[in-house]
This record gives structure tokens, C-alpha cells and sequence, in this order.
């Protein structure tokens, strides 16, 4: 008995489940919010953040009603400082370091105001960059997530034409396809991607993958230095079983068809689902399920609350929205019928017991893993023992004139914030090669 | 339990805390309530002669900090502008219901006898206690010869007293404005004239403010503005240090002083009042919060009072007055360095950035490769500035490090080459 159907809910409530999550600071409360940053020497903050946004300068601009002034400081640093705003982590980053929390527990809403004042700036549609005179010099960009994105963009303001090449459709990466739609609503990964574009000098060709349609050989041939950011193309498997039945399939599928959706109606979820992995992923797509109108949605992680690399708020967050979570239990077992899941066995990894849980989905999100490009003859990018690129300090790779960042270099972590500052450090090495 | 009844200058009232004169009070509905709230006197809003004034739309402008709470107003308003009759009638009848009540009437009339001849034995006529001359308000009236403009010529503050001490049994409150350069001149002035009492201060001549918009001061009316009163919370020093100036000097030591400026709380209150102040008046709170603040200004008082053994308002009255001193008169000797308890510190920084950038570059930012912000005693000269924009209280104190056995003031350290001519 199958019960995976569109439509659990009516339209209205769909609306209401997936509109904006954090909704955006109004100016008294941005006034009020600003006012607590304490303009530390030296702060904490700053050096917490990935990509170094001079956070105490741009709060101060807030607080004297200088948005635009504001939001420079923000994108100077960090071209995706909007939707850095909606998701990074940064109970474990900037908030974290506040100094605030040593005596209050309540850190500077620095996410919140970084949203505040990018949001003012697309808005009111001011473009902060300049193109400089066009310097003849070609770079390909491989991937249009964030690193390929934050590298293109920051290339093209020094005058070098950039090729944008996507596997997908849309430019984004896993901002248009793999987060949340509440975090961002009214299609904001693509207004960014236009303001990103809007700067001028690049030109984007999607829909062709490296090692199918192109070919870095090609690529290195034709271009001046080539830089990839083609993030994690697989997904892992669980291992256990057929995960070819209905009703199973990789979360990251799931989420990218809701944020694919011109009508969430008109997307499938099960009655009872089950979420596997511990990360974001595994967040995003159980608390969605949830919101889609599944009555039990529950999200098993094999290690306990402290171990997922999803922070304690993102883990509260699903709760808060109905999502069960079981910590330290492993999944031994896929049971169907006629073809399609029924349900899974899972082990205490603490007593062995077993215990299984009836459901008619299953979304796996137990992490994505690099899907290396086929390379042409006699190219050798050198890789990690993690299985990803292995780069310097400055995103070059093995091969002369190619770079790379994002998650196919990454550490494990896998944020957006850390992806822009790869692409940012990648274009900064780019262009001294190219102006050397 | 706290005996907080005051008696300022012969006039009762039930506590020390009384309304100032200002848009608060410039009806009886308004008065009404506040005596309702326990207010322990009003002073009405300055009375003149009519016909009346014509006022302006808008009258105020302010200065938030960032919670947006108001730290400082302005007011462009004048003197009642309702028919002196009326005001007259309504005195009359507050004072009737509310016997127990101070009841002080503020006046402004041109600088003639004759005018203050004429008003004053109508203001006896309805029971108030006594009378307050608005030698201060420094916009508008000053342009027609009143108020400040008074207020800033010491003989005509004399005059003008004198004129009201001869023409009516009223006490007479002289409340003197702060747009001076000595507060001490009209104050001498007040005295000799036979004043009962000084109410200071009035407000601060000011512009609040530029609107960018419209290039014009705050508050715009039809597109200009025009400097105005200040007052609030951020007057407070400036009024302390006056009340402290009359209270300390030989000549002017001995009139009662009403305590006025940026009074919010009780303790603001105290601290005009262990500086001379008899009482104290209030408005731009009020003005803030309604006239129920004054609950907590007579509970704060009365538990100020209980906690430290007083059992009157003149058993603390003047305390501080012995250690308000001339600059020539401290202890060049006591040195006190800033000391960081780094169990509360935060590590913001603002005392090392405050430091380094404009003192002394006495507090350190590292220790062992590691955050950490530490006082240099060798260069500390005890400043207390990085006391001051540390946001955690009582993170950073002054600790006294020399022997506490010496003292020499400017007028006799050696090395100072104007000990001589500062005698």
C-alpha cells in the first residue's frame, strides 16, 4: 500500500509552508539589531567567516542608514553575500564567534542584517561593479554554482571574458537545486545569478557537462586558465538493498524537483518517509516532506545529535516542523512489495537492537561524492585522499593553468560561503597568471 | 519608612517631585492627572499677557540612540497660548481640589513694572504657592525682550525680581537659564533681588538636527526652522554642574535650589539633591512615559532613603557639595591604574582600540599568540577611558596604586611651572 501522492495539502497551506522561513529584518528591527553590534577591535566575527566580510563595518552602515554603502562591504567580499545571508550555518561561524554570547547567549543577528542590506541593494537594483576595459584574455569557467560563479564574476570585473559552462539548465548550483524552497523564496538564486551576470564579460553555456560535451583538453586548448567548480555529481548509495524501488530515491532528487515545481502541489510525497543521512540535505528534504503534507516524516542518522554536520539549529528546525529524528540507529534492511519500499530495518549501534519503520518513501542523503570528469589522454589532476581535487593554497590543481573549488576540492564541509571564497582566491591567482 | 515630604522655600508638598514648567502643564486636565499619578507639585506652564501667543506646528525635535530611546528634545513651543483668564480659572480650581498639592504658576510678561504689577495680583488671587520667573526660554519670546533674554542680563534679572518680591507675598522662584557663560552672575543677580529660590536649568539654546531632505533644522515648519529649547537625559550634566556651581559658592550657597534637567529616574534625582538641590522638576520623562514614572522616582527615593538611614530629605541634602572642588584642588598624587577582570571581559577589544588609537597604548590585544587584552601599567595614567566604552559594567575598574600617604595640588607640585600664577 503505496501512498505516495501529490497534493496532501491545499494550495494555501503549501503557500504558507514554503514562504519565507526567516522573513526579512524591517528597518526599526534592523536599527535595533545593528545597534548591538559593539564595533569590536579586531573581531572575532570577521575572522569567522570564510570569505572575511568586514561584518562590524557593514552593521555600522546599517545603523547610520547607509544600505548601499552597507551591502558593499558585504559583496566586495563576497558576491553571494545574499544568499550567504539565507543559508550559512552561522550559528557555527560568524554568530558564533559574536562576543555577545559570552555574556547573553545572544549573538549579533549578523545573517539577518547581511540580508537586510543585499536585499535593499537588489532591490532597489544598484550595480556596485564595473566591468574594467576588456583585456583580450579568456578564462572557462566549468560549473556555475557558487565557486564557478564567485571565480567568473570576479574575473569579469577585471576585464577577462569568462565562459560559463553548466551541466544543468539554470546556473546556481546547489542554491537554484539543492536547498530548501523556504529558505529562498521568490526565486532568488536566479535574481542573484542575474545581478552576478548583470556585471557583464561573461558568457554562459549550460546544459554541457565536462568529459561528455566538452572536454578540458579542449577547454585548456582554447581558453587561458580553466577553472572547475563542478561540485558533487554522485550521490552514495545506502548499500543495503534495491534502491531501485519505488518510493526510494537520493534526497537531492526529491529537492530538486520541489524546487524545480511551478506548483509544490503537483509534487509526490509519501504518507509515511523515511530520511537517511545526518547533514543539510537530510534536513532540507525531511523538513519538506513534512511541509509537502507527509503525516510522519522521520529522519534516522546513525551517529548522535553532535555528530551530524547538520548545526543544532537546523536539527531544532526540523523538529520544530514535525520531523522525528532517531540518533544512533543504522539501516540494515529495505522491505517491499510488489516492487515498491514498504519500510526499513534500522540497528541500535549502541544495543544492536532492530526495529523497523513502515514507509511508503525513502530519501537517502548519506552524502555526495565527486563524479570525476573522464580527462583526455595524458591529463592527470591529481586528487585527495577523500577523492577529490587535490589544490594548492591557491585552487591550482596538477595540471598548469587549471583551478578549482567548491565541493569537488572540499574539506567536507561543503558550504556555500567556503565555495565563493574558493572561487574568490581561484580568480585573484587566475588573474595575476594572466597579468603576470 | 522615608519621610520624602518636601519644603521648598515655605512651599509643601507631599514629595520633592514636581513638574516643570512646560506643555505638560499648561492645562488643568493635564495637572489634573498628574497630581492623580502622586505628583508632589506642577508648576504651570508660563502664563503671559494677553492676548496670547500663537504657536507653531511641530513643536519638537529629538535625538534617539539606537534602541531609539530619547536621549535628547527640543521644543520650539512658547509660553501658553491660551487666554490668561482661562488659565486663571483652572489654576484656581486644580488648587481648590488639590489643597495638599505644590501649585506654582510660571509668568512672562514684558520687562515693566507695570505688566508684572498687573498679573501678579492676579496669579495671588487663585491660591497658588508661589510664582516662577521663566528668566530662560531661549526661542521666540527672547526676540520680544523676554525669557532668555532676560535671563542673560544679570541687572535685569535683579529688576525684575525685586519688582515681583515688592508686588506680591508669593514666593518667588527664579529659574535661570543656561545660556550663559556663568550661571553664577545671574544667580548673584536672583539673590540680591530678594528671590526665595532658583529653578535651574531652563533649556539649552540648540539646533536639534538637519533634516538632508528638505536642508532645514528640526523640526521643519513649512520648510524652515529654528534653534529651540533643549532638554532630557542628555542635559543632565550640564545642569548638575550648575546646581553644583551655586551650591558651592559662598554668595549664592544659601538660596534654595529646584533641581532641573534630564531628571528621569530617582536616582537622577538624588544626585541633584546631594549636590543642594531642595527638589527637583521634571518633564521630558514625562513626556517619554506618561506621568506614572513618577511612581518609581518616589519608590526609588523612598528605598534609597531606607537602604542608607535617612529619615529626611534634608538628611542627605548638600552631601556631595564638600567634594565638588576646583581642578587646582586635587590630589596630583593619587594615581589609579585600569584593571581588566578577565573573568567578565568579552574580549571586544574597545579598550585596547581606544587605547592605542587615542591614549596611551597601554592595554594589549595578544598574549602567547592568543586574544587577550591586558592593562600596561608603566604606560597606564589611569585615564578610565577604557573603562568607559567597555560595554560589560564593572569589567574594567580604576584601582588606586599609590601609597594613598601624599597629596599635592597643582597650587604646590613642583613640577608644575603654573603653580605660581594658579594661586
Amino acid at each position: 500500500m503505496n501512498e505516495i501522492s501529490p497534493a496532501r495539502l491545499s494550495s494555501g497551506e503549501l503557500a504558507e509552508n514554503f514562504s519565507d522561513a526567516h522573513p526579512r529584518l524591517n528597518p526599526q528591527q534592523a536599527l535595533v539589531a545593528s545597534d548591538r553590534c559593539y564595533f569590536c577591535y579586531d573581531a572575532p566575527c570577521v575572522k569567522a567567516c570564510p570569505t572575511s566580510i568586514d561584518i562590524p563595518s557593514f552593521i555600522r552602515k546599517i545603523s547610520t542608514g547607509n544600505l548601499v554603502g552597507s551591502a558593499s562591504d558585504i559583496l566586495e567580499a563576497n558576491i553571494m553575500g545574499g544568499m550567504c545571508s539565507r543559508v550559512c550555518p552561522t550559528e557555527i561561524l560568524c554568530e558564533d564567534a559574536c562576543v555577545r554570547n559570552l555574556n547573553e547567549h545572544a549573538p549579533v543577528d549578523i545573517g539577518a542584517l547581511q540580508r537586510f542590506a543585499t536585499d535593499h541593494l537588489f532591490e532597489a537594483g544598484i550595480q556596485l561593479f564595473e566591468r574594467k576595459a576588456p583585456t583580450g584574455r579568456k578564462v572557462a569557467v566549468v560549473g556555475g554554482g557558487p565557486a564557478g560563479l564567485s571565480c567568473a564574476h570576479a574575473l569579469a570585473v577585471e576585464g577577462h571574458d569568462v565562459t560559463v559552462f553548466e551541466a544543468r539548465e539554470k546556473l546556481g548550483g546547489l542554491n537554484e537545486y539543492g536547498i530548501a524552497a523556504y529558505k529562498v523564496p521568490n526565486n532568488f538564486a536566479q535574481r542573484e545569478v542575474d545581478y552576478i551576470l548583470a556585471v557583464g564579460g561573461i558568457t554562459v553555456k549550460t546544459g554541457l557537462a565536462l568529459g561528455k560535451d566538452i572536454q578540458l583538453a579542449d577547454l585548456r586548448r582554447d581558453f587561458d586558465a580553466v577553472f572547475l567548480g563542478l561540485g558533487l555529481g554522485a550521490v552514495r548509495s545506502l548499500g543495503i538493498g534495491d534502491e531501485s524501488l519505488k518510493g526510494v530515491e537520493p534526497a537531492v532528487d526529491f529537492i530538486a524537483r520541489l524546487r524545480q515545481a511551478d506548483d509544490l502541489a503537483a509534487i509526490p510525497v509519501g504518507a509515511r518517509v523515511i530520511v537517511i543521512g545526518g547533514g543539510n540535505t537530510a534536513i532540507d528534504a525531511a523538513t519538506q516532506a513534512k511541509k509537502l503534507g507527509a503525516d510522519e516524516v522521520t529522519l534516522v542518522y546513525r551517529r548522535g545529535a553532535e555528530n551530524m554536520s547538520a548545526t543544532t539549529v537546523e536539527q531544532d528546525w526540523a523538529k520544530t516542523n514535525g520531523v522525528r529524528i532517531r540518533y544512533w540507529s543504522k539501516p540494515v534492511a529495505i522491505e517491499s512489495a510488489g516492487g515498491a519500499v514498504t519500510g526499513m530495518v534500522f540497528e541500535r549501534s549502541d544495543t544492536g537492537a532492530r526495529f523497523t519503520l513502515a514507509a511508503d518513501m525513502v530519501l537517502t542523503a548519506i552524502g555526495q561524492v565527486l563524479a570525476p570528469p573522464s580527462l583526455g589522454a595524458g591529463d592527470v589532476l591529481e586528487m585527495t585522499a577523500s577523492g577529490r581535487f587535490a589544490v594548492d593554497d591557491n585552487q591550482a590543481t596538477s595540471l598548469a593553468g587549471v583551478y578549482a573549488g567548491g565541493d569537488c576540492v572540499g574539506n567536507g564541509k561543503d558550504l556555500t560561503v567556503a565555495a565563493v571564497e574558493d572561487g574568490k582566491i581561484a580568480a585573484r591567482a587566475i588573474h595575476a597568471r594572466l597579468t603576470a | 519608612m522615608a519621610d520624602i515630604r518636601g519644603n521648598f522655600a515655605g512651599i509643601k508638598s507631599p514629595n520633592p517631585f514636581w513638574l516643570a514648567s512646560a506643555p505638560p502643564t499648561d492645562k488643568y486636565i493635564n495637572c489634573r492627572r498628574a497630581y492623580e499619578a502622586g505628583w508632589g507639585g506642577v508648576v504651570w506652564k508660563t502664563l503671559g499677557e494677553d492676548p496670547p501667543v500663537v504657536n507653531v506646528s511641530s513643536r519638537y525635535g529629538a535625538w534617539h540612540d539606537g534602541n531609539r530611546r530619547l536621549m535628547g528634545l527640543n521644543n520650539i513651543e512658547l509660553i501658553t497660548d491660551r487666554p490668561l483668564d482661562i488659565n486663571l480659572q483652572e489654576i484656581k480650581q486644580l488648587k481648590s481640589e488639590f489643597p495638599d498639592r505644590a501649585l506654582i504658576v510660571s509668568l512672562m510678561v514684558p520687562c515693566e513694572e507695570e505688566s508684572w504689577k498687573r498679573i501678579l495680583p492676579l496669579v495671588e488671587a487663585t491660591g497658588a504657592d508661589g510664582i516662577e520667573l521663566n528668566f530662560g526660554c531661549p526661542h521666540g519670546m527672547s526676540e520680544r525682550g523676554m525669557g532668555a533674554a532676560v535671563g542673560q542680563v544679570p541687572e535685569y534679572v535683579e529688576m525684575v525680581t525685586r519688582w515681583c518680591k515688592q508686588h506680591s507675598r508669593m514666593p518667588v522662584i527664579v529659574k535661570l537659564t543656561p545660556n550663559i557663560t556663568n550661571v553664577l552672575n545671574p544667580a548673584r543677580a536672583a539673590v540680591k533681588g530678594g528671590a526665595d529660590a532658583v529653578s535651574l536649568i531652563n533649556t539649552i539654546n540648540s539646533i536639534m538636527g538637519i533634516n538632508l531632505d528638505v536642508m532645514a533644522p528640526e523640526p521643519v515648519v513649512d520648510g524652515k526652522g529654528t534653534h529651540g529649547g533643549y532638554c532630557g537625559p542628555a542635559v543632565k550634566p550640564i545642569a548638575l554642574n550648575m546646581v553644583a556651581e551655586i551650591a558651592r559658592t559662598a554668595d549664592t550657597r544659601h538660596i534654595p535650589i529646584s533641581g532641573i534637567g534630564g531628571i528621569t529616574t530617582w536616582r537622577d534625582a538624588v544626585e541633584f539633591m546631594v549636590l543642594g538641590a531642595g527638589n527637583v522638576q521634571v518633564c521630558t520623562a514625562a513626556m517619554t512615559y506618561g506621568f506614572r514614572i513618577v511612581e518609581e522616582m518616589i519608590d526609588g527615593l523612598s528605598q534609597f532613603m531606607d537602604q542608607r538611614g535617612f529619615a529626611t530629605l534634608d538628611d542627605f541634602r548638600g552631601m556631595a557639595i564638600p567634594n565638588v572642588t576646583d581642578w587646582n584642588q586635587l590630589n596630583l598624587k593619587y594615581v589609579s591604574k585600569a584593571r581588566i577582570n578577565q573573568d567578565l571581559c568579552i574580549q571586544c577589544g574597545r579598550c585596547h582600540i581606544a587605547c592605542e588609537d587615542t591614549s596611551h597604548q597601554a592595554i594589549t590585544a595578544e598574549k602567547d599568540g592568543k586574544r587577550f587584552f591586558e592593562v600596561v601599567d608603566s604606560e597606564c595614567v589611569g585615564c578610565n577611558l577604557c573603562a568607559h566604552v567597555c560595554p560589560v559594567p564593572e569589567c574594567i575598574t580604576m584601582v588606586q596604586t599609590d601609597a594613598g600617604t601624599e597629596y599635592q595640588n597643582w597650587t604646590s607640585h613642583p613640577n608644575n611651572p603654573m603653580r605660581v600664577a594658579a594661586e
